[in-house]
């Protein structure tokens, strides 16, 4: 007869029932008795017949598992239940043995569903990803599978369908449910030439897309890899309890026989056998681990592990890049001074000479250009590009310096321009000099928008006992401190070099320990990498951020810093919750076995309830929400 | 030397997954495995001369646990 779990446990608690009632009601019907030597011998009974029986079908399985592992050498729980089973029987304990193989049983089955319901939001992600796409062929609409789709093919996506791949929108507008990428179900408008992910919904509307990036190489795909590698990345604590357990299940044994010699309680020792299974402890922090994972992705963040969680929710220091972390990360040029020139020449000129740069204050400057003097076709002669300052080029035969303050610090700048730069500077400006041969011609301003969320933010952060924010910023003190004071910031460092980043961060490291780096991956990434923790905002679309950093906020929306932070400590708290739990359990049952006061179907009983209270306090983890302590 | 992942039923006891991973590890052949415990997993690194991916397979089931898929 083969059943299925859930029967296994309807059929043995029906019995368990049973023969409870039956003995209960001392209904010894049908007695048999027969002793094959003096006292020794069986009674049989109505109530113990069902016992037998309930202990046969819930244990059948048990005693299988308990085998085969035997054969490969492996003593396994299975098998300790087995023989306190059988040792039940031996001892005349028919009701004890039923009880305890079903509580084990029952206990596995409701073990499963709580795990199941944990790696749920999990499970759901990674089953998400786009079953079928369609894409248009010469004129006609044809179905593939996301694997046949290639880089270049037009995409068609209809009210209600899943986009199938990354790419950018040719024709269409519509409302985009991006929940899957960037945890934020409020819809968004795209139209003609806006990015649009695979895995995201369209609302209402109607997007003829060009494939980007398809298969595995989407954001999407990417975000499952992460998501499915870390649920397995085990968390410090984890490996402690691991390398306990192992001795735990030994020793208990080892104490069940020493009993057993000493005292000759048969009872006591298979009770101990019972309970010699670590099981509270030993899915205290896994099961916590994947369950803050599955919240994290649901909110847009990713994780890359336990580890990560748990260093996240010790730090005490966080430190911020500044441009496109706290500040959107677009500048736009404010102003600009000619000095003996025209404003549009210097602007001309500091076009031409930004050419080739993709460093976003150059994007300003050529944007600037490009709407005031129109479009701009020449090009610089030579460029030389200085990392952290500025750019050296040719242009018409001169040569040019573009740059900020550092570039030009054995240059003698008129005192009246200094004050001029000074001034711009404390008001929250960067500034660009523009040299030609020896002489300054120009200075350009830039300011960069302060993101919405950044204040609330460093409130939060400190609502939550962060003890310190910092600023790490290539920009200039005076800009840099503008900053600081508007966003409340504690620290700033001001004039760093990519490389000087880093060994500040080393510092803080030295100093305050733990020490979370926040960074849009894009001019951060060494810093990002080389932190205890490395947090990158703006993941999607981003594959190095998604690479290097330890927790990615996929969206560009920095607030949810929070959540990722609480969410960890959330996580350590129930982990020391659990923990703490188990231990307790296991200590309280182990000295009422050995004074007697817990007896085999007790201890199964305790022991699997245990384990169940600690699983669903961690299943407590996917519904957190940041709400609740900030705000 | 063949890598191997397969995808079992859903592991729900610890003590499972250190059961499978000592029974595939102790298997002459296996050059290396681990279970992972949350996407239950096997990841089996194996000698393909001496053994196939069929007999991992029948050594995971006979104890107990259901293979789903392999690649």
């Amino acid at each position: 007869m083969k059943l299925t779990k859930k029967q296994r446990v309807i059929v043995s608690a029906i019995l368990v029932f049973l023969s409870f009632i039956l003995k209960e009601l001392k209904l010894n019907i049908f007695k048999v008795e027969y002793y094959y030597y003096q006292d020794y011998g069986f009674v049989i009974t109505l109530p113990n017949v069902i016992m037998v029986m309930s202990t046969v079908i819930s244990g059948i399985t048990i005693f299988k598992n308990a085998f085969n592992a035997l054969r490969y050498k492996l003593v396994s729980i299975e098998l300790l239940v087995s023989i306190a089973v059988i040792g039940a029987f031996i001892i005349g304990e028919y009701w004890e043995a039923a009880a305890v193989t079903f509580l084990f049983l029952l206990g596995a089955f409701l073990e499963s569903i709580t795990i199941d319901k944990t790696r749920k939001s999990i499970k759901d992600l990674l089953d998400s990803s786009p079953k079928i796409i369609r894409i248009l062929d010469n004129g006609r609409e044809k179905l593939l599978n996301p694997s046949d789709v290639k880089v270049g093919d037009i995409v068609i996506v209809k009210p209600g369908e899943q986009i199938g791949v990354d790419g950018i929108i040719l024709e269409g507008k519509a409302y985009l449910n991006q929940a899957s990428i960037t945890g934020e179900s409020m819809p968004v408008f795209k139209e003609e030439n806006g990015t649009v992910y695979s895995g995201t919904f369209i609302e209402s509307g109607y997007l003829i897309i060009k494939a980007t990036k398809v298969g595995k190489d989407t954001t999407f795909s990417k975000i499952l890899e992460v998501v499915e590698e870390a649920q397995d990345k085990k968390a410090r604590v984890q490996r402690y309890i691991e390398k306990f357990s192992k001795y735990y299940t030994p020793g208990i044994i080892i104490l069940a026989i020493t009993f057993f010699i000493i005292t000759r309680d048969l009872r006591l020792s298979l009770t101990l056998l019972v309970i010699a299974c670590p099981g509270a402890l030993v899915l205290s922090t896994p099961m916590a681990v994947v369950s803050a994972i599955g919240n994290g992705a649901k909110h847009g963040i990713l994780v890359k592990g336990g580890e990560t969680l748990e260093l996240i929710g010790k730090a005490k220091v966080v430190a911020f890049d500044k441009t496109g972390t706290l500040t959107v990360g677009k500048p736009i040029v404010t102003k600009v001074r000619g000095i003996g020139v025209s404003t549009d020449e210097v602007l001309k000129i500091s076009a031409i000479l930004e050419t080739y740069s993709e460093h976003p204050l150059a994007q300003a400057i050529i944007k600037k250009a490009s709407e005031k003097l129109g479009k701009i076709d020449e090009v610089p002669t030579k460029t030389n590009l200085i990392i952290g300052k500025g750019i050296a080029g040719v242009y018409q035969n001169k040569h040019y310096l573009l740059g900020n303050y550092r570039l030009f610090t054995n240059l003698k700048i008129d005192y009246e321009i200094k004050e001029y730069i000074a001034q711009e500077e404390s008001r929250g400006q960067t500034v660009i000099l523009l040299q030609e041969e020896e002489q300054i011609i120009g200075v350009i301003s830039l300011s960069d928008e302060i993101r919405e969320e950044s204040k609330q933010l460093i409130k939060s952060l400190k609502k939550m006992g962060i003890k310190k924010v910092v600023m790490l910023t290539g920009d200039n003190p005076l800009s840099a401190n503008y900053l600081s004071q508007i966003l409340g910031i504690d620290e700033y460092y001001a004039e760093l070099m990519p490389d000087e980043k880093v060994d500040k961060l080393q510092e803080l490291q030295r100093k305050y320990g733990p020490t979370i780096m926040v960074g849009d991956g894009i001019n951060d990434a060494p810093a990002l990498t080389l932190a205890d923790i490395g947090i990158a905002i703006g993941g999607s679309g981003n594959d190095v951020s998604m690479e290097i950093a330890d927790m990615v906020l996929m969206s560009d929306n920095i607030g949810k810093l929070t959540h990722g932070i609480g969410l960890s400590r959330k996580m350590i708290k129930i982990i020391k919750q659990n923990i703490t739990f188990a231990l307790v359990i296991a200590f309280g049952l182990l000295l009422g076995v050995i004074v007697q006061k817990v007896n085999l179907s007790l201890g199964m009983l305790i022991h699997e309830l245990s384990v169940i209270i600690v699983l669903l306090n961690s299943l407590r983890l996917l519904r957190y929400r940041v709400d609740s302590i900030t705000a | 030397m063949q890598k191997v992942i397969f995808q079992l039923e859903t592991l729900t006891c610890p003590s499972c997954m250190a059961k499978i991973q000592t029974a595939l590890q102790k298997t002459k052949g296996v050059l290396e495995a681990e279970v992972l415990f949350n996407s239950s997993r096997a990841r089996v690194t194996f000698d393909e001369e001496q053994i196939s991916s069929k007999d991992l397979i029948a050594v995971i089931e006979k104890l107990g646990f259901k293979v789903i898929g392999e690649k």
